[in-house]
């Protein structure tokens, strides 16, 4: 038996994990700014100072410098695990302040730097994955609901119905999403609360999303309706509802996988691109793309690379659907042979 | 045989036209008055490329309203009385000399003689009488044309003699030497044909030849090449000298390439494409700066500009029917104790810091430090305090609820959204800093990014928003361009546009101030009434001011005489003064 599956399941599994317990291990209030230390680097871990070698890491405070900041080593901060800090609410439910590790006040440990008000990065990768991530799942249940809906009618009642969806999906496609979103957007109120923007983004994206899955999910469809089964079963007299939800639907559920895995990192980079645009979630609550917006000035990109960590996290997100997507790829095709 | 002879042709050729391409100056005769400018010493020679951020509209400078095409026509150009970049103080230009009658209402202008334009064709007082007829004409419709209508009467011009031109104004006007700044002198010769078949405003656009065109200024046109550079060549008859006695300007050519962004433009001048870079942000000024020894660039910090940023509420009349949530906001909005609690709660220390990076100065009024001349230094500039603003609040009679949010008298949570141009990183960057500032009051606070039209079109035209991070400044030091802020029925009075009368007694109070100090003449007097503006400003907050940048500039090390100055064009107001140093002159400075 191939192990790859296995080891994708726990990458899976660690990212989702992660981010579900995004509170817990940041160090951080991701919205926290802290005004002394804009774009500082990347905190530096110590092990070894002028009394020698120190099981515990080890942190300094940084002091401003005339091109940045200098470590200021007259005080060390050992790195606590299990601190205490900022409130955060675990999985939406228990109100906690544990935190996984943190240094004592006033040192400040930011392991992927700080961002242009002084705000933790790694915190923010962290929060932001949620959003971003979630609005990539949450689109996909949504065009695959809607794509596997109208994808199963179209195919099963064929005729007009077929003739219409069709249509309609050939409409989507060739829709110029982004300019669509870009025009939507400008329809919309003013101010909409983050959770409102994030949903409707969601909403959105899925809606547009739909047309594609639902094409394949009628090629199947055409195919499985002719079968002897489904033609039993009708001839017993089951329901349409019946047979669609007994024979057909499981039928269509390895390629609706297969999407799935597909579809969620293409999602999650729709979520970037818009927020990236400043069209999706807003400041100050955090997401890959309202993240990465900041590179698009110059003196950003080449000065601190740091704030190119969600990009890193986008990267290693898409690879591991990407490979998700391969591994059931590779099924469904073990099965049809 | 016929190779070489080919070869020896072509090589001439080339000398010639290398030769050629920098048209020599004319040796300054006897007759011409000539300003000379005793400070200036340099040398000829050399080309100077400076990137743009876009392509000029026209080089028509009776029409052009945008900043680049000012730019490079006021290279082409000259005025009458032109305002010293450096000094900020009038100095005479085409006009050796002037008088004011004791009425203030009369001005007498004594132009150079003998001078010519960029063509070899002589200039005198026909040309400023064309001139002024073009810049008043309805049809031709100059953005310069409102300076010159005074009380709905305009001003007029009469010839004396070839060389004395009389202007009379329908009352006193302070600092009225000060509109001749910008008024470029246009060639009758050239220009009188075109004008009189009603022909004006076409003429001198992008694609005119450069024959066609002529101007007083250090430079005359050599190249258009669309989308791409304009080039301008030395004006071999220009009317300055140097210390020595040599015609300015050094330069043989100055190009200004249309580059785009100002990362584009930092890019450019990294890679050493373009010499000089103008308005440059803060952080583009610490890159460049951290790069200076590879680069070889001078850098120069000129202090806080005269552009204010600010916070505005909105306060105008609106549609009941259309817009009832924002008007149910007014009530907080036209509230002085909220603006006054808003504006103590502002960190504005962060803002110069995170935003301007330390290359800026805060603001608790329209004018900054750097108006020397016009700032008012009594205005208090009060430390941020929350406890302030809390019990400001309080005493306006807003709580907090048991959430901590703030809610107003009536019981509703202030919420409210401020919009911000999403193509302006600095001041997105403040929006969030004010959103977090707020928050701390228990106000909910929404940051919205819009395109730059459409922020202009809620805040000019529909008037759908809550309030908005603008900049307004930077033009001239003078008190007077900022008549159509102030006065209620001004055009940029943004938080209540098309006020009919004034709508508070403070508002009509600034109106009989701005129009006394527009009529008084005196320096002193005139000071007193804008001082008395300020302060009325700063206590009724109708802007909550914020900061306000440095003016940030760098030169290629080669570039001699580079003497920024905060106002408009700021790298380039002595272009004629501009040179290219030798490599052993730059080594030296160094």
């Amino acid at each position: 038996m191939n192990r790859k599956p296995a080891i994708l399941i726990v990458a899976l599994a660690a990212l989702h994990l992660t981010l579900l317990f995004a509170g817990f291990l940041a160090p951080y209030d991701p919205t926290a700014q802290d005004r002394d230390l804009p774009y500082a680097p990347p905190t530096r871990l110590h092990f070894k100072d002028a009394s020698g070698l120190h099981l515990r890491p080890f942190v300094y405070a940084l002091k401003p410098a005339p091109d940045g900041y200098i470590e200021d080593d007259s005080q060390r901060f050992p790195v606590r695990l299990m601190t205490r800090g900022a409130q955060y609410k675990l999985l939406g439910l228990v109100s906690l302040n544990w935190h996984l590790f943190g240094v004592d006040e006033p040192g400040k440990i930011t392991l992927l730097g700080t961002d242009e008000f002084g705000r933790d990065e790694l915190s923010r990768v962290l929060y932001g994955g949620q959003i971003s991530v979630a609005a990539g799942i949450l689109a996909t249940l949504i065009a695959l609901t809607a794509g596997a809906v109208f994808g199963i009618m179209a195919g099963y009642y064929g005729w007009i119905v077929d003739e219409s969806l069709m249509g309609a999906t050939e409409l989507f496609l060739c829709l110029p999403w982004l300019y669509f979103l870009l025009g939507f957007r400008a329809f919309l109120p003013l101010h909409l609360s983050s959770v409102r923007t994030f949903l409707l983004l969601t909403g959105v994206i899925g809606l547009i999303g739909w047309a594609r899955p639902a094409r394949l999910v009628r090629g199947i469809v055409l195919s499985v309706r002719t079968r002897d089964h489904v033609l039993a079963a009708k001839g017993f007299g089951a329901s349409d509802f019946y047979v669609m939800r007994r024979h057909i639907l499981p039928e269509v559920m390895s390629v609706l996988l297969t999407q799935a895995a597909l579809l969620v990192p293409r999602y999650i980079a729709a979520e970037v691109t818009l927020s990236f645009f400043g069209l999706g979630v807003n400041e100050p609550t955090a997401s890959w793309g309202n993240m990465l917006s900041v590179l698009q000035q110059y003196n950003v990109l080449v000065s601190y690379g740091w704030l190119s960590a969600p990009a890193l996290a986008l990267v290693i997100t898409s690879v591991i659907y990407g490979f998700l997507a391969d591994a059931l790829l590779s099924r469904l095709e073990f099965q049809s042979t | 045989m016929n190779v070489i002879v080919r070869l020896a042709g072509l090589v001439c050729l080339l000398a010639v036209t290398c030769f050629a391409s920098g048209t020599a100056p004319e040796k300054p005769q006897p007759g011409e008055e000539l300003f000379r400018a005793d400070q200036v010493s340099g040398h000829y020679g050399g080309n100077l490329t400076i990137g743009g951020r876009a392509e000029p509209k026209t080089l028509n400078p009776v029409i052009a309203t945008d900043a680049v095409s000012r730019e490079i026509t006021g290279r082409m150009m000259a005025d009458l009385i032109e305002i010293n970049r450096a000094s900020q103080q009038t100095e005479p230009a085409l006009a050796k000399s002037w008088k004011i009658s004791p009425d203030g209402r009369t001005f007498t202008l004594q132009l150079r003689k003998g001078i010519r334009f960029s063509d070899g064709h002589a200039f005198d007082a026909d040309d400023v009488v064309f001139s002024f007829a073009v810049y008043l004409d309805e049809n031709v419709d100059s953005p310069q044309r409102d300076l010159l209508i005074i009380d709905g009467k305009p001003l007029t011009v009469t010839k004396v003699d070839q060389y004395t031109v009389r202007f009379q104004l329908p009352r006193p006007y302070a600092a009225a030497e000060r509109l001749f700044d910008g008024l470029a002198m246009l060639p009758k010769h050239l220009l009188e044909k075109p004008y009189k078949e009603g022909k004006f405003v076409q003429s001198w656009s992008l694609s005119v030849s450069p024959t066609d065109v002529a101007g007083l200024g250090p430079f005359r046109l050599k190249q258009y090449v669309a989308g791409q550079r304009a080039v301008l060549e030395r004006n071999p008859y220009y009317w300055k000298v140097d210390s020595k006695n040599e015609r300015l300007p050094y330069l043989d050519e100055m190009t200004f390439l249309f580059v785009g962004s100002e990362d584009a433009q930092v890019m450019r001048f990294e890679a050493g494409e373009t010499s000089i870079i103008s308005r440059l942000s803060s952080e583009n000024y610490n890159l460049l700066a951290r790069e200076r020894n590879r680069t070889h660039s001078q850098l120069v910090d000129m202090g806080p500009s005269l552009e204010y940023n600010f916070l505005v509420f909105n306060q105008n009349d609106l549609d009941g029917k259309k817009l009832d949530g924002i008007m149910t906001k007014q009530k907080w909005f036209r509230e002085l104790k909220f603006r006054q609690a808003v504006s103590a709660a502002i960190d504005r220390d962060s803002i110069v810091r995170l935003v301007y990076g330390t290359r800026g100065a805060a603001l608790w009024g329209n004018v900054g430090p750097g108006n020397k001349l016009w700032a008012n230094n009594a205005i208090p500039h009060p430390q941020r305090s929350l406890e302030a603003a809390r019990d400001l609040l309080k005493s306006a009679g807003f709580s907090w609820n048991q959430a901590g949010r703030l809610i107003d008298p009536s019981g509703t949570e202030v919420e409210f959204s401020i919009i911000t141009s999403s193509s302006n990183a600095q001041r997105m960057k403040m929006a969030t800093l004010l959103q977090d500032d707020l928050s701390r009051l228990g106000m909910q606070v929404h940051v919205v990014p819009l395109e730059f039209r459409a922020l202009i079109d809620r805040v000019f035209q529909s008037f759908e928003y809550e309030a908005a991070i603008m900049g307004l400044g930077g033009g001239d030091a003078d008190p007077n361009p900022e008549m159509n802020v102030w006065s209620s029925s001004g055009t940029s009075h943004l938080w209540h546009l098309h006020e009919s009368e004034p709508a508070t007694a403070w508002e009509r109070e600034v109106d009989t101030l701005m129009q006394q100090q527009m009529v008084t003449l005196e320096y002193g007097k005139r000071k007193r009434l804008y001082d008395r503006v300020q302060e009325l400003i700063a206590q009724q907050l109708p802007f909550i001011f914020l900061a306000t940048p440095n003016v940030l500039a760098a030169a290629d090390l080669r570039v001699g005489t580079f003497h920024p100055a905060i106002l408009d064009p700021c790298t380039i107001w002595n272009a004629e003064e501009l040179y290219i140093r030798t490599p052993v002159e730059s080594a030296g400075v160094r």
